[in-house]
């Protein structure tokens, strides 16, 4: 190897190394899969499951879109007010919405998601309880939100959430789990390659919350995460925590640009 | 609270083939399964599916333990003449849904 040739490797691991120091807006580029690229795994089913999920009368999240839709309007908690009470018309108001969250939250000074902004009206405007995580009333509530959203690119503004993202992006980086696995591993590094009978997908998620074959119902994606890491053999992130929802807001900056598909319907 | 989807061309020409999908939200718990602790989870099911035009039975289908959740279930008939479609799902512990569509025949 020549000297010039040393020189310029040096030269560019220094560039390399200054990039990823000074420009934490664009964090973890390095690695990423290119912006022309990224794929739904919508592209990866077959062609009965594509048609069950654009088709609404076959899609079974219509279920859960529909029940929403009558949630919005009933009155709940001491306030007795519903939704609709503040926001409208969900068409209109609600459009958009889920292509931007996980969002910011200044009063609590980190991002929240849906379903978070969801209990946080109930306890705060409606004076409710929260609903669980997972519960039919917020799987519905949150899939009919994300209805609103259907076909618009997903369009994280993460100015604020710098070190939110970094921390989501550390977190799927991070080898864990008897199985010593990260999550990059096989969704940066091998996707599209088999793993058992089924192709790795490049994990953007697109249509939360899904209608999942293999659950015989609609789930959100903290869910799936949990999924992911009970089959990491990892100790899975409780619902809500921090961590769930910085793995959430990475993922949803990582598939930015791709169309929301709620709800989706997913083997 | 019971959810039935159903999906009838609105109109057909006569002796057209038409396609029929109906989706139902229904748990479909097999029987099978147990709790945590082991007790059994009782049996909860859609057990038949009826469909008629204009009064007249074209489709049943018996449905078993082994059907997953919210049965989608999709049939073809011949647009003979202008009028409903009725469809009812009977099941376990007393289960009931009924749906109509109607299609008009040209």
């Amino acid at each position: 190897m020549s000297d010039r040739t040393i020189r310029l490797r040096r030269l560019a691991s220094i560039a390399t190394l200054l990039a990823s120091v000074g420009s934490p807006a664009v964090p973890g580029w390095c690695g990423e899969i290119p912006p022309g690229e990224r794929r739904s795994s919508y592209d990866l089913m077959s062609s009965e499951l594509k048609a069950m999920q654009d088709d609404e009368t076959a899609n079974p999240g219509t279920f859960w879109v529909l029940d929403g839709e009558a949630l919005w309007r009933q009155k709940a908690g001491a306030a007795d007010k519903a939704c609709a009470d503040c926001h409208g018309d969900a068409r209109a108001s609600m459009k958009g919405v889920a292509a931007r969250y996980p969002a910011f939250n200044a009063a609590r000074g980190r991002p929240i998601d849906l379903e978070q902004r969801v209990n946080l009206c109930r306890t705060e405007q409606q004076k409710a309880s929260p609903l669980a995580h997972e519960s039919k009333e917020l799987l519905a509530l949150t899939a009919y939100v994300a209805r609103q959203s259907r076909g618009m690119p997903i369009d994280i503004a993460i100015d604020r959430m710098v070190e939110f993202v970094e921390a989501g992006r550390s977190l799927f980086r991070r080898r864990q789990g008897q199985l010593n696995l990260a999550c990059n591993q096989c969704h940066d590094d091998n996707w599209g390659k088999s793993l058992a009978g089924n192709t790795i997908p490049q994990g953007h998620p697109t249509g939360y919350p899904l209608y999942r074959l293999e659950w015989q119902t609609l789930g959100s994606l903290q869910r799936r995460l949990r999924n992911c890491m009970i089959g990491m053999r990892a100790e899975p992130y409780e619902y809500g925590t921090p961590e769930q929802v910085a793995l959430e807001l990475y993922l949803m900056w990582r598939a930015r640009g791709l169309p929301v598909e709620t709800p989706a319907v997913r083997p | 609270m019971t959810r039935a989807l159903i999906n009838v061309p609105p109109k057909a020409k006569r002796g057209e083939i038409i396609a029929i999908r109906t989706l139902i939200s229904h748990v479909m718990e097999s029987g099978f399964r147990h709790t945590n602790t082991g007790a059994p989870i009782p049996r909860d099911i859609v057990t038949s599916f009826v469909c008629t035009y204009n009064g007249e039975e074209i489709f049943t289908a018996e449905l078993h333990p082994a059907i997953a959740a919210n049965p989608f279930i999709t049939f073809h008939t011949v647009a003979t003449e202008s009028g409903t479609f009725e469809f009812k799902w009977t099941g376990d512990n007393g289960f009931s849904a009924t749906a109509s569509a109607a299609i008009t025949v040209e």
